[in-house]
């Protein structure tokens, strides 16, 4: 499993924390989301980076008094055709107006990295290391995208309702508005 | 009819190239079953019993000619010569090759066709009424809304991992011709007290192992606000559809569940988040849309020209003909012309690569250029002139599609069943073809006038048994084919589910039960023109179950 | 959903493997020496569920080879010869028992 971030692999910064274990100062963490939740109001003044795992059964409507606290928010794929984190994803970034890390952590394939990217995600803890070497590929080769969702790419009925022909060519070339 | 530009033509060229390469890495063995098989069914092909089967949108039905023959071309290069319209408005070929699909799917790309998301957990094929944008008394053409659903729900990133299949229905008649009380999310257009187009939304129907009639949540949707709506009815179904059993993930089940009060109050609060925001859809984008959709460049025309009414009076099948298929067109001089596939001893719904060649020609020469598919598995030339209806009715009839019965006891509705599917218990074709030769008399079929037969090999429900009037349903009973028999269901605005007359019967006898039913109505009737289904409304199941179980 | 090697295996008579081929979907079915023929004489047939189990998991192991291997009933006639064990097996060999147009080019399958 290798973390993918801005299209290359990085280490990951965060230290995942299991339920019961101590958590470390100094260093970025991320915590299960009933140990967060415990903790929240504790962890409200540290300094270094905090993360919640949040799972796909729960409102990401919860996560809405801690936001602008949290700089990592990893939502799950228990399996790829599981598809409620993209749920969760868009309402955080669209609805909520969540800035920090987005991470897909579980089954995360190369063949979801575009619908990933779309619904807002900006990190990837990728199964198998042959997709991550093809993820700026898969992006690359996707360019017209008919919804318009919160990763600022426009879509095809606004763009041909803006300005027909230099709008078109606009949005065939286009980069990500962020 | 929707004319692709550049975006359109861009998306499609991308998926078939991305799909090229899934296939490559399945092939190579980069990618497992489990892996590709989502992927495969995004682009609508399934593994049946012989081969893979390619299922291709139509969408809401509408075709061009040039389409069509692309359509032939794709049976006689890749398929065995012919192709099987569905109860969804689309087309299956069953005898495809993985191997060949790539560059099928190249092919159709050329065409504006694709096969993206005819299967699979997404969002399907936007299926409308097969008379829309011609039929008299039509709010507005209601292609215009399912073009703007299609786009939307085209490779959707927060709804391609829903917990099962999606269907949405549209309608703008007051008569539903596109049975949208048995969809997912059923949109029947009408006007409010002020005059303004809006929708009812009708969510939670559908048929299979546990059919359900679609609940009204909401009244009146303006149009402004169709997009946010729907997507906030498919957010609460991503989030909150059952993923633990797949015989309970529709939403369906989900509407069932919480009853329709809450979640209509689910899909509210959702909806409030976003309704203002960036799907909100104001006139001049909805006008865009419109603008791409080419209309015919009809001339002025009386109606009831006399050479129709001399060739009526010289031929009697043609005469036969126009009485039975031929329908009202909401502009004078022109009609709206349904082809049977449906001939005696035929296979519901199939149409040789030569006949849709034919028909992609008689299109151009009398219809504009345009086809239309309908759910009941007949194709419709929208727009033909009065005048022209005697050279068409020849070259229809020369082509075998002119069998004047539709809706008729021999207008059969059919899945394709055991002969081709793997999920079915029965085989349901030779039960159709058998039923139309027990029905071949057209004076008779005439005399019976309108019913709907629906078959369906299995409990997924694909011939929609559940709402025809009458309907069978395969099941497996100790290795032997049965069927069991509902009779009284609707599809339409008064869509209701049919009623179980008794135990399944075999096969050998399924065919006599039918005709027993049928001389039973014959019986009851209060007068000729009382339907079937209205007889059944009167009178009740009873008569009908003791006449076939009498000696059974 | 269980997988078939998730769940105890039980047959209740004679039964082979088979599958579709991945390239073109063709039916095949599982040969004694670890392949995969279309010549449903060559089927491996086996009588007890751990030998019929065996056959299955080698078969799904085969991804490359076959698509959607599992098990299916045969019968077998006083002089040894094999048959398929019910309609659907019987279709998928002789393929479907309607007429297909002339263009097909398929026979009719006999006697269903």
């Amino acid at each position: 499993m290798r973390l993918v971030r801005a299209g290359h692999v990085i280490d990951d910064p965060f230290v995942r924390v299991l339920d019961e274990a101590p958590i470390p100062d100094g260093v970025p963490v991320v915590l299960p989301a009933a140990r967060f939740l415990a903790e929240a109001a504790a962890l409200a003044g540290r300094a270094a980076p905090i993360g919640v795992l949040w799972p796909n059964n729960r409102k990401a409507a919860e996560l809405m008094p801690y936001l602008d606290r949290l700089a990592l928010v990893a939502l799950e794929f228990p399996k790829f055709k599981d598809g409620r984190a993209y749920s969760q994803a868009r309402q955080l970034r669209e609805t909520y107006g969540y800035r920090g890390e987005l991470r897909a952590t579980g089954d995360v394939l190369r063949d979801q990295f575009m619908f990933l990217v779309r619904a807002g995600f900006d990190a990837f803890e990728v199964k198998k290391d042959a997709d991550v070497a093809a993820f700026s590929t898969e992006i690359a080769r996707h360019t017209v995208f008919y919804q318009p969702t919160g990763d600022g790419r426009v879509a095809a009925n606004w763009a041909r309702h803006a300005q027909p022909a230099s709008a078109q060519e606009a949005v065939l070339k286009s980069e990500p508005v962020r | 009819m929707y004319v692709y530009d550049e975006f359109d033509r861009t998306l499609v060229a991308e998926r078939v190239a991305e799909f090229r390469g899934q296939v490559a890495r399945r092939i190579s063995g980069e990618l497992t079953e489990d892996e590709f098989k989502p992927l495969r069914l995004m682009n609508g092909v399934y593994l049946q019993l012989h081969a893979y089967m390619l299922r291709i949108a139509i969408p809401y039905g509408t075709l061009s000619s040039a389409q069509l023959r692309m359509l032939a071309h794709v049976g006689r290069a890749y398929d065995r010569g012919y192709g099987h319209f569905t109860t969804r408005q689309n087309i299956q070929f069953h005898w495809i090759k993985l191997k060949d699909l790539p560059d099928l799917m190249a092919d159709l790309a050329r065409a504006g066709l694709h096969g993206m998301q005819t299967s699979g957990n997404c969002v399907r094929n936007i299926t409308t009424d097969q008379w829309a944008g011609v039929a008299s008394g039509e709010i507005e053409d209601p292609r215009i809304s399912a073009e703007i659903l299609r786009q939307h729900s085209t490779l959707h990133p927060e709804f391609s991992f829903l917990p099962r299949k999606f269907k949405i229905a549209l309608t703008a008649s007051a008569h539903d011709r596109a049975a949208v009380r048995v969809h997912d999310i059923g949109l029947h257009m009408h006007r409010n007290d002020a005059g303004e187009i809006g929708f009812e939304v009708i969510v939670g129907g559908g048929l299979g192992r546990t059919p359900f009639i679609g609940k009204t949540i909401k009244r009146f949707l303006p149009k402004r606000d169709l997009l946010s709506y729907v997507e906030a009815i498919l957010r609460v179904y991503n989030q909150f559809g059952r993923r633990d059993n797949i015989y309970k993930a529709r939403i369906k089940i989900l509407v069932h569940e919480l009853g329709a009060e809450a979640f209509a109050k689910e899909v509210e609060a959702e909806w409030q988040t976003i309704k203002d925001g960036a799907l909100a859809l104001d006139p001049a984008l909805i006008a865009e849309i419109a603008a791409r959709f080419r209309y015919p460049d009809y001339e002025t025309l009386e109606d009831s020209p006399p050479q129709l009414a001399q060739a009526r009076a010289a031929d009697r099948r043609f005469s036969q003909w126009v009485d039975n298929s031929v329908s009202n067109h909401k502009l004078p001089g022109y009609s709206i012309v349904t082809l049977s596939l449906k001939p005696e001893g035929g296979t519901p719904g199939d149409a040789t690569s030569e006949q849709m060649d034919v028909i992609a020609d008689l299109a151009d020469r009398y219809s504009f250029g345009e086809i239309r598919v309908g759910h009941e598995q007949n194709l419709v030339l929208p727009h033909v002139a009065q005048r022209d209806l005697a050279a068409l009715w020849r070259a229809l009839d020369a082509a075998g599609v002119a069998t004047p019965n539709v809706g008729l006891v021999s207008d059969i509705i059919s899945c394709p069943g055991l002969d081709y599917c793997s999920l079915a218990n029965t085989r349901s074709i030779p039960v159709a073809q058998e039923l139309t030769r027990r029905f071949r008399d057209l004076d008779l079929a005439h005399d019976l006038g309108r019913l709907h037969i629906n078959i369906s090999g299995c409990i997924n429900a694909c011939g929609h048994h559940h709402v025809g009037h009458i309907g069978l349903l395969g099941v497996e009973k100790n290795g032997e084919e049965f069927f069991q028999v509902t009779i009284g269901g609707r599809a339409d605005e008064g869509a209701r589910l049919g009623t179980l007359i008794g135990p399944a019967v075999p096969y050998a006898e399924v065919a006599d039960v039918v005709e027993d039913i049928v001389s039973a109505y014959l019986e009851l009737r209060a007068r000729p023109d009382e339907i079937f289904l209205e007889t059944v409304e009167r009178v009740g199941v009873e008569p009908f179950k003791e006449r076939v179980y009498a000696t059974r | 959903m269980t997988s078939p090697l998730e769940k105890k295996l039980k047959i209740a008579g004679p039964v082979l493997i088979t599958a579709n081929r991945l390239g073109d979907g063709a039916v095949i079915y599982r040969t004694a020496d670890h392949g995969w023929t279309t010549d449903f004489a060559r089927a491996a047939v086996v009588t007890t569920a751990p030998a019929a189990s065996e056959l299955l998991e080698a078969a799904i192991a085969d991804d490359i080879g076959a698509v959607g291997a599992y098990v299916a009933p045969v019968k077998l006639d006083k002089d040894g010869g094999v048959r398929p064990g019910n309609l659907r097996e019987s279709i998928r060999l002789a393929g479907p028992t309607i007429e297909l147009p002339a263009s097909a080019g398929m026979p009719v399958s006999a006697g269903l």
